[in-house]
């Protein structure tokens, strides 16, 4: 295999550098070169988001996405967002409001919530937005925009529940 | 000394114990390690030195594996090995197998299972050369791909009592219904994976599992070691839904390699070899016979099922398990009826039955209630039998009538419509629906460990598994309830095949047989308690780590004197199993939506009022209910396997095309849980409420959908195509 170039980013704020196979997934960099296992694998194909990381801001399914491609990026894993002793509000809620069952989903869900928080605060419109200029953060608008991130156990109700109680505007 | 199950405990202790925390919503104690992500599944432990497994399978249906092309694949970079051994698994185990399940992957039953095992140093190095392996087949075999091409057995012993055709013939009113159902496939969201590793002769496998005393039975069996040389650790399960009942192939494939090669072996399998290897809930076809008299009282009732699954396979889905109890009428035929295809193994998905046996009665009932000119509530109230027909044995306890009343009220039932196609938003009717929830209650075997330590706090153990379902939360709950510990000082180990026996995790009789066992170690430690206080048991109150009684008074951790007190709790099912007719019950409500023009079917509201017994806790209970609507909302309108009839294999195989609901597909979900103590079912008055609310769900959609609509959708999923064909003219009906 010829030798790649080795591609420099950050992790939760921690230098990294990977200069391995580059057929590698970040989510498998992620998962079995930094122990973050945190960021889960349900389907490596893009269909069920519990992969979802947070690049840049945004968020994206790091299976999709080589961990070579990352040179120069921010890249925000659930471990990232909060730890046991110090839960984020999100993480508290999804507590409060049992916004999960069997958990595998779930640092997907919050990942995938908290960078969607910030999107409807930019004013991002959605498919289901009545209006392109001024987006409502209805519970509507909230479940349109988490569709990516499956649950199979069911806890949708709960989880929207725990995304509305931490979002700044009431819908 | 373990302890049958056989004089309902009336006592209800745990109305009388103090600590005040059973049924109550606290949070699962695990809950801060899942949202950080540092709860740890399978695939996710590092042992040193593990190399990685990726299962090749079968591009055939049906014959002998002849050749291996080994050497083109060992020369890869970093190939390992390549495996394809007589032990490793051609299908999965069914549920409390307990023994190897069909064995020897030289040979091809269906299209897609697993031939081969490939390892190598990296998941990418090992995907590769998976993918490189070339396999020359002997194709051979004549069994049919589609079920309608198959000779049909009996699935299951049928129940015929009086005269069905004659009751039918000479009823005021009936139904004769032909429904079908399409496949479903659990899809828990964490994929099947392993991690073997050997010390000596001693296996220890890091899966993802359901039953951990059968599945290390399972896989000693199948590798034909003693189970006392299998060690399974399995504390976090992302979800089973029946898919991790048994062993599947990469747990003995891994476990191969990993003695061979002399260095542990991971095996997770790809999203598309979970749909395509591990069980799928087969399709049916159900005719419904409903005969009632002027009144509206059942007088037949039949229900024919034909279902399919693999050569030799003894599971056949239960189609009628809930008719049996749930509606009277004497005369009644109940049959279920087994084709042998060439497809994927069927096994049990999330409430097997009656998860389709129950939205199919349902719709039926919806049919009669019409032409009898009652409410559908009515109707089924109308309907309840005092005694199990044709076993004449009392029901334990059944609040189907509440949750219907209840459930109505809250819903506002009052408000819907008497005919269909009398409400209209823009382009989409609104319609109501309703339907009964039924599911058998069981009680299992199960063995425990509590331990008060002589700081008095409290260690509860058991091979129980979690799998999403609560058993952390309520087990410690349980014990901290019975022995006045505050939740805090409790801590719950469970998923290690070194600790004591629980039930496992289902049909819905984890909690309800686990925590028996936990209640009842609990009791010996009360027992105890109150010997050492000096005061009969009955006297004994414990709470905050005071016992008193009797006006005596001395902390707990005094009376231990600096020991720990500790007991293994068991139970197992017995004549109140027999004796009585066990479910628990409920009913659904919902709100459709139906796009007048596309056949879109969009849900507006849904309300389920649950009766399973004591709660343990109504924050997980909950959650369970709102998790089966969901699995109801997926068998309504959009979940389906779809088969290529040529080769039976399953082409929808992954999560975009397979549909279960997504966050949009879900309105905001209401659940009432009904107070209820079930003494037959538990000693904890509990019942199982992990399958329940999935079990009539897609049957209140589709009445739904007619009372929006009028078109009575005989086959489920109810997708646009399937009603678009059948709807009234979008414009004409709308002037009405």
């Amino acid at each position: 295999m010829p030798p790649t170039p080795p591609a420099r980013f950050k992790v939760n704020g921690t230098p990294v550098q990977y200069g391995g196979d580059p057929r590698r997934s970040l989510l498998d960099f992620l998962r079995d070169e930094l122990s973050l296992y945190g960021t889960k694998k349900g389907c490596d194909h893009g269909q069920c988001g519990a992969c979802t990381v947070i690049v840049d801001g945004r968020r994206i399914n790091s299976c999709l996405t080589l961990a070579v491609m990352q040179d120069g990026c921010q890249i925000t894993t659930v471990e990232g967002l909060g730890s046991d002793d110090d839960l984020s509000p999100l993480q508290r809620a999804f507590i409060a409001h049992d916004g999960f069952q069997c958990g595998y989903c779930t640092p997907g869900q919050i990942c995938s919530a908290s960078a969607m928080i910030a999107e409807l605060a930019e004013g991002w419109p959605s498919h289901v937005s009545d209006d392109l200029l001024s987006v409502l953060p209805t519970d509507e608008e909230l479940r349109e925009r988490m569709s990516g991130n499956l649950c199979r156990c069911g806890a949708y109700s709960n989880i929207i529940a725990a995304i509305r109680d931490v979002m700044p505007v009431a819908g | 000394m373990f302890g049958t199950y056989d004089v309902p405990d009336q006592r209800n202790l745990l109305d009388q114990t103090r600590q005040g925390i059973i049924g109550k919503p606290l949070d699962r104690p695990e809950a801060a390690l899942k949202v950080t992500g540092t709860a740890t599944y399978a695939a996710e432990y590092r042992p040193e030195n593990c190399a990685e497994g990726v299962l090749v399978t079968a591009t055939i249906a049906q014959g002998r594996v002849l050749h291996l092309h080994r050497d083109e694949v060992l020369s890869m970079p970093g190939v390992l090995g390549i495996f394809a051994d007589k032990r490793m698994l051609r299908r999965p185990a069914q549920g409390t197998a307990g023994q190897a399940p069909v064995q020897d992957v030289r040979e091809v039953e269906y299209y897609g299972q697993p031939v081969a095992l490939v390892v190598a140093e990296s998941f990418e190095q090992a995907s590769h050369a998976a993918k490189a392996l070339r396999i020359d087949y002997a194709p051979e075999g004549d069994v049919p791909f589609d079920a309608g091409k198959a000779e049909y057995e009996s699935g299951q012993k049928p129940v015929i009592l009086g005269d069905l055709d004659e009751a039918m013939a000479s009823a005021a009113h009936s139904v004769d219904l032909t429904y079908t159902t399409e496949g479903h496939a659990s899809a828990a969201m964490e994929p099947h994976a392993s991690i073997a590793a050997w010390q000596g002769d001693v296996l220890t496998l890091w899966g993802s599992f359901q039953m951990i005393s059968h599945n290390v039975k399972e896989l000693a069996d199948s590798l034909r070691i003693s189970p006392r040389n299998v060690r399974i650790i399995s504390p976090y399960v992302g979800g089973g839904f029946g898919s991790k009942l048994g062993i599947s192939h990469d747990a003995i494939a891994a476990a191969i390699a990993a003695r061979e090669l002399g260095r542990p072996v991971r095996v997770v399998l790809t999203r598309q070899q979970v749909f395509d290897t591990i069980m799928r809930r087969s399709e049916t076809r159900q005719r419904l016979r409903l005969a009632a008299d002027a009144s509206g009282r059942l007088t037949g009732l039949g229900h024919e099922a034909w279902v399919s699954n693999l050569p030799g396979e003894k599971f056949a889905e239960p189609v009628t398990q809930a008719t049996e109890f749930l509606y009277g009428g004497e005369n009644r035929k109940l049959a279920v009826n087994v084709a042998r295809i060439s497809r994927l193994t069927s096994g049990s998905v999330r409430a097997p039955g009656e998860a389709v046996g129950m939205q199919v009665l349902e719709a039926a009932m919806d049919e009669l209630a019409e032409k009898a000119g009652l409410d559908p509530i009515e109707l089924r109230k109308r309907n309840l039998p005092a005694s199990q027909p044709g076993k004449d044995r009392p029901y334990s306890s059944r609040m189907l009538v509440e949750a219907l009343d209840q459930g109505a009220r809250a819903f506002g039932w009052d408000a819907r419509k008497p005919r269909p196609c009398m409400r209209r938003e823009g382009e989409w009717w609104l319609g109501m629906g309703v339907a009964s929830a039924a599911r058998v209650n069981m009680l299992r075997p199960a063995s425990a460990r509590v331990r008060l330590e002589a700081d008095g706090s409290l260690l509860v153990q058991s091979d129980q598994t979690d799998i999403g379902t609560g058993s952390y939360a309520i087990l410690g709950q349980i014990a901290g309830e019975m022995l006045g510990v505050p939740i805090t000082r409790v801590r719950v180990e469970l998923g290690d095949s070194s600790l004591p026996s629980g039930a496992g995790s289902g049909g819905s009789f984890g909690a309800s047989s686990t925590g028996s066992a936990v209640f009842r170690a609990c009791e010996a430690i009360r027992d105890r308690l109150a010997h050492r206080l000096g005061i009969p048991v009955e006297a004994l109150e414990l709470r905050d780590g005071i016992a008193s009684g009797q006006g005596r008074s001395r902390p707990v951790t005094e009376l231990l004197q600096g020991e720990a007190l500790e007991q293994v709790g068991r139970i197992k099912p017995g004549k109140t199993q027999m004796d009585y007719a066990q479910a628990s019950y409920g009913a659904f409500f919902c709100e459709v939506a139906v796009n007048a023009f596309t056949g879109e079917t969009r849900m507006r509201r849904m309300l389920g009022a649950f009766g399973f017994g004591r709660v343990l806790n109504a924050k997980t209970a909950r959650s369970q209910c709102l998790g089966g609507m969901v699995w109801g909302i997926g068998a309504a309108l959009t979940e389906e396997q779809s088969f290529d009839l040529r080769d039976g294999r399953l082409l929808n195989h992954d999560l975009a095309q397979y549909h279960v609901p997504c966050h949009a597909d879900v309105p905001a979900l209401e659940v009432i849980l009904l107070e209820e103590r079930d003494a037959p079912a538990s000693p904890l008055q509990a019942k199982g409420v992990g399958e329940l609310a999935i079990c009539g769900a897609a049957g209140a959609v589709a009445n739904a959908i007619y009372n929006a609509c009028g078109v009575r959708m005989r086959s489920f999923p109810m997708t646009p195509d399937r009603l678009i064909a059948q709807l009234p003219d979008p414009i004409a009906r709308a002037a009405d």
